[in-house]
């Protein structure tokens, strides 16, 4: 009997102790984040999609080893350069992403050598067609460039 | 509490909780036999989220799976990661320098951490409280973003590089942890008051889902299920692995047996991996980050290599056989929770739906670590 | 026309109107206040604060097609979600909002309310049977056991409240709390254990109501959705408003039987305004129960009312008893 009412009384309070929390923390201010009003910027090692790095005169420091075409887990880099004329090794042709198979990992941006390529910061990738996910890298490197 | 009940079989029927249920956390479906409200049967069905993660790492380089261990338990992917490399540092022999090994601690406890939160809220959320959840998420929210600043991602990590690590903390990385230690130490008996004092739950998860040692010890589950058992065993402790026995840290272990003292570890666990963190903290060595000569391509010798860790869930286990190419042969994940969640086919036989529910919950399961 | 038939007709109208609009803005309280809880924001789009948000969810809920699956019964599946409706507006039809702010000011009120609040359940056992959903036939045994159990201990209550007022009468029970010392809750003088029996009533109600933490009939962990996993636009929209219609008579109730109505705590400015304030301020408890606490097990309800609510209930029962015959 006595244990009854202890615990009939304890529990009690243990209820009312519980709206006590609630009710505190609904007067504290919120933590969320009005996403669409107000933007996070990301941390300097956020891990987006990857990206050229431009020298000073705006073309890649590539130089078509291959590295990171190997080294992708997921095969999602192709990369294809050739000889031309008066320039000391390959010239890039073509750096295409297929970013669906993508996973961040970095495998590619650690075997880099000469270090052309980097993360870039872009998250807002959202799509219903495959096609956009299919980066040409290149061709964003000249478009920055202009 | 379960009745062992007079059972007619021409009453019962059958209930398929899953695959797409909200108790599930995911796509286990659980084939149920029920009569009335009674669980006469549970069979778990997996594969649903199965991904063939163990014939991949036969398909790929040993670097190249690296990815993969991020994405089999996606609560606690450092674990993973960090069972994965020091699987591969064991076979080619490669010494991790100490500043490695310390922030490896750091980040796989800050993890851990962050995957009790996960099911802290996620098991309230079972036994119907909503706001726990969030106030875990909001805690965990800190700890994602400390790990975001150091590792690049906020989820599927992964950080650990043979020989060492992805990259160097920052000073903020330090500071941050240490306040959130600090926060988190004041929120630890808030939800103490808001949900474990709480009378409705003790009286939902008290004496609810006995599982006793001879069932853990027939079914190989380990971690918090079989410290809530009475059994002390962690890998920490017990095979010992990177530095932590430089670290002063108890393992909580109870003896009721019950889903309230599975419960009662995992809160005790975060207060005990903050200590860990706290410690490592002040003795963070200087130096480098990375072992000097790690070759390019690995291709470790012939042999049979074996590496156990303790993940949030459990003893995680990773068993390779390596043929001396660049490739594994034979690539084995022992999770922790596959073997947790098959005692529950025995153990919940007999007891209530809302019982075994809560049972499934404490039992801390994340599906595609199971199926992987 | 006869005038007494205009003014039912008006007030039925309105009874229904208030019906619905609470159970519209409800939800947005609901919303707004367990996010405030949880640290959130809640609705804010649609309209200042989301105060639109309702209606859109209104307008999206009207414009959905009836599933209606195969193997279901077709015509309890459709008279169900009526049934959770019709009695809930039928008992706002003797609440006294105000001294002469009620639609039909019945000499047996109480009694009335009872008579169609028990319907309720009805209609929750005949959604889950006739759902043909094992989810939805769980839990509308549930519901049958819960109600059962509860409605024991909230009669008990409400018979003591009875012996003490001498009525059935809303509004001549609110007459008897002018000011808030004689609020029911607070006449010690009828019982010492009227705190008690207030908290008794709104355990109960809440029970009654299946709110959380007694929600076990529509335990989305356990249940999915329960009786109403297959319903789908307004047959679910209207076991929505059943819902928060009964969440405003049990809340209506307590207000009259123990918080003195439409009273004013200091006997100055009766009216609707008071009724209405105390209402939402239990209301708002409600909720904020809900989202606190987790819920209750099966077994772990029925302890709560077979060994807790019905003896001190029936002991209440018996010490005002006791005090009526003494003083």
């Amino acid at each position: 009997m006595g244990a009854y009412f202890k615990e009939l009384f304890s529990g009690t309070k243990s209820l009312f102790v519980g709206l006590q929390i609630t009710f505190g923390q609904m007067l504290k201010p919120l933590v969320t984040q009005q996403y669409p009003h107000e933007i996070s910027t990301m941390t300097p090692r956020f891990r987006g999609h990857i990206e050229l790095i431009p020298k000073e005169d705006g073309t890649t420091k590539c130089i078509v080893c291959g590295m990171c075409q190997r080294s992708c887990p997921s095969g999602c880099i192709t990369v294809a350069g050739e000889k031309r004329e008066g320039v000391k090794g390959k010239v890039l042709t073509k750096y295409r992403l297929d970013f669906t198979k993508c996973s961040l990992c970095g495998m590619c941006v650690e075997s880099c050598r000469p270090g052309a390529i980097t993360f870039s910061k872009e998250y807002n990738l959202a799509s219903t067609r495959k096609e956009d996910y299919t980066f040409d890298l290149l061709k964003r490197l000249e478009e920055k460039a202009k | 509490m379960s009745h062992p009940l007079p059972i007619n079989n021409q009453e019962s029927f059958v209930l398929n909780l899953g695959p797409q249920h909200p108790a599930t956390h995911g796509v286990l479906r659980v084939k149920l036999t029920m009569d009335g409200e009674y669980i006469m049967h549970a069979e778990p069905v997996l594969g649903y989220i199965h991904r063939m993660h163990e014939k991949m790492g036969e398909n790929r380089t040993w670097a190249q799976f690296m990815p993969n261990t991020g994405r089999m338990d996606y609560l606690s992917a450092l674990s993973f990661n960090h069972c994965y490399a020091a699987l591969v540092e064991k076979a080619m022999g490669i010494e991790v320098p100490e500043r490695a090994e310390y922030l490896r601690v750091i980040t796989v406890e800050l993890n851990r951490i962050s995957s009790h939160l996960v099911w802290f809220g996620a098991f309230i959320l079972d036994l119907g409280g909503f706001s726990p959840l969030l106030y875990a998420f909001d805690d965990r929210e800190h700890i994602l973003d400390l790990l975001e600043s150091v590792t690049g991602s906020r989820l599927t990590y992964c950080y650990f590089r043979f020989g060492g690590l992805y990259n160097d903390i920052d000073e903020n990385f330090v500071d941050g942890t240490r306040e959130f230690i600090k926060t988190m130490r004041e929120r630890l008996p808030m939800y103490h008051n808001l949900v474990t004092k709480n009378i409705i739950l003790i009286k939902r998860i008290k004496d609810i889902g006995p599982i006793s040692k001879e069932t853990i010890r027939k079914y190989g589950a380990t971690g918090p299920v079989a410290r809530g058992s009475g059994i002390d065993y962690d890998i920490r402790k017990n095979e010992p692995y990177s530095i932590y026995p430089e670290f002063d840290f108890d393992i909580p272990v109870y003896t009721e047996c019950d889903s309230m003292a599975r419960y009662m570890v995992r809160m005790d666990e975060i207060e005990q991996s903050m200590r860990i963190i706290e410690q490592a903290l002040d003795k963070l060595p200087e130096g480098p980050i990375m072992a000097p000569k790690v070759p390019k391509i690995l291709k470790p010798p012939k042999g049979d290599y074996y590496q156990a860790v303790e993940s949030a869930r459990g003893s995680l286990g990773m068993r390779a056989v390596s043929d001396g190419t660049n490739k594994a042969y034979r690539l084995k994940v022992r999770s922790p929770t596959f073997s947790n969640l098959s005692l529950f086919s025995e153990v919940s036989e007999g007891m209530l739906l809302p019982d075994a529910l809560a049972l499934m919950g404490s039992l801390d399961l994340v599906i595609p670590e199971i199926d992987r | 026309m006869d005038s007494e038939i205009i003014r039912v007709i008006a007030f039925l109208v309105g009874v229904i109107a208030f019906a619905a609009l609470n159970a519209a803005y409800l939800v947005w309280l609901e919303r707004k206040e367990a996010a405030h809880i949880q640290r959130r924001i809640g609705p804010k789009e649609v309209g200042p604060f989301g105060l639109l948000q309702p209606m859109v969810d209104g307008i999206k809920l009207m414009t959905k097609q009836i599933l209606i699956p195969d193997g279901v019964d077709p015509i309890l599946f459709r008279l169900a979600p009526i049934l959770a409706m019709i009695p809930a507006i039928m008992c706002f039809v003797t609440i006294p909002f105000s001294q002469e702010l009620v639609a039909r000011n019945i000499n047996l009120g109480l009694l009335m309310i009872f008579a169609f609040a028990s319907i309720n359940v009805l209609a929750l056992l005949l959604g889950g049977w006739a759902s043909a959903n094992k989810y939805a036939v769980i839990s509308a045994a549930r519901a049958v056991a819960q109600n059962v159990a509860y409605e024991i201990p909230m009669l008990i209550t409400v018979i003591t409240m009875v012996m003490i007022t001498g009525t059935l009468n809303l509004n001549d029970i609110v007459a008897q709390q002018p000011n808030i010392s004689q609020w029911y809750i607070f006449r010690f003088s009828a019982s010492p254990l009227m705190p008690v029996a207030f908290l008794i009533f709104f355990v109960c109600s809440l029970a009654e109501t299946n709110r959380a933490p007694f929600d076990l009939s529509e335990a989305e962990s356990e249940l999915v959705a329960g009786f109403h996993t297959e319903y789908s636009s307004m047959g679910f929209g209207l076991f929505f408003m059943g819902e928060y219609a009964n969440i405003v008579i049990g809340s209506s109730l307590a207000v009259i039987l123990f918080l003195g109505g439409w009273q004013d705590p200091f006997g100055l400015f009766p009216g609707v305004w008071w009724f209405l304030i105390k209402l939402y301020c239990l209301i708002f408890t409600v909720i904020w129960i809900r989202w606190t606490y987790p819920r209750t097990q099966f077994y772990g309800l029925l302890n709560l009312s077979w060994k807790i609510l019905i003896p001190i209930s029936l002991f209440n029962l018996l010490l005002t008893a006791g005090f009526l015959k003494v003083f």
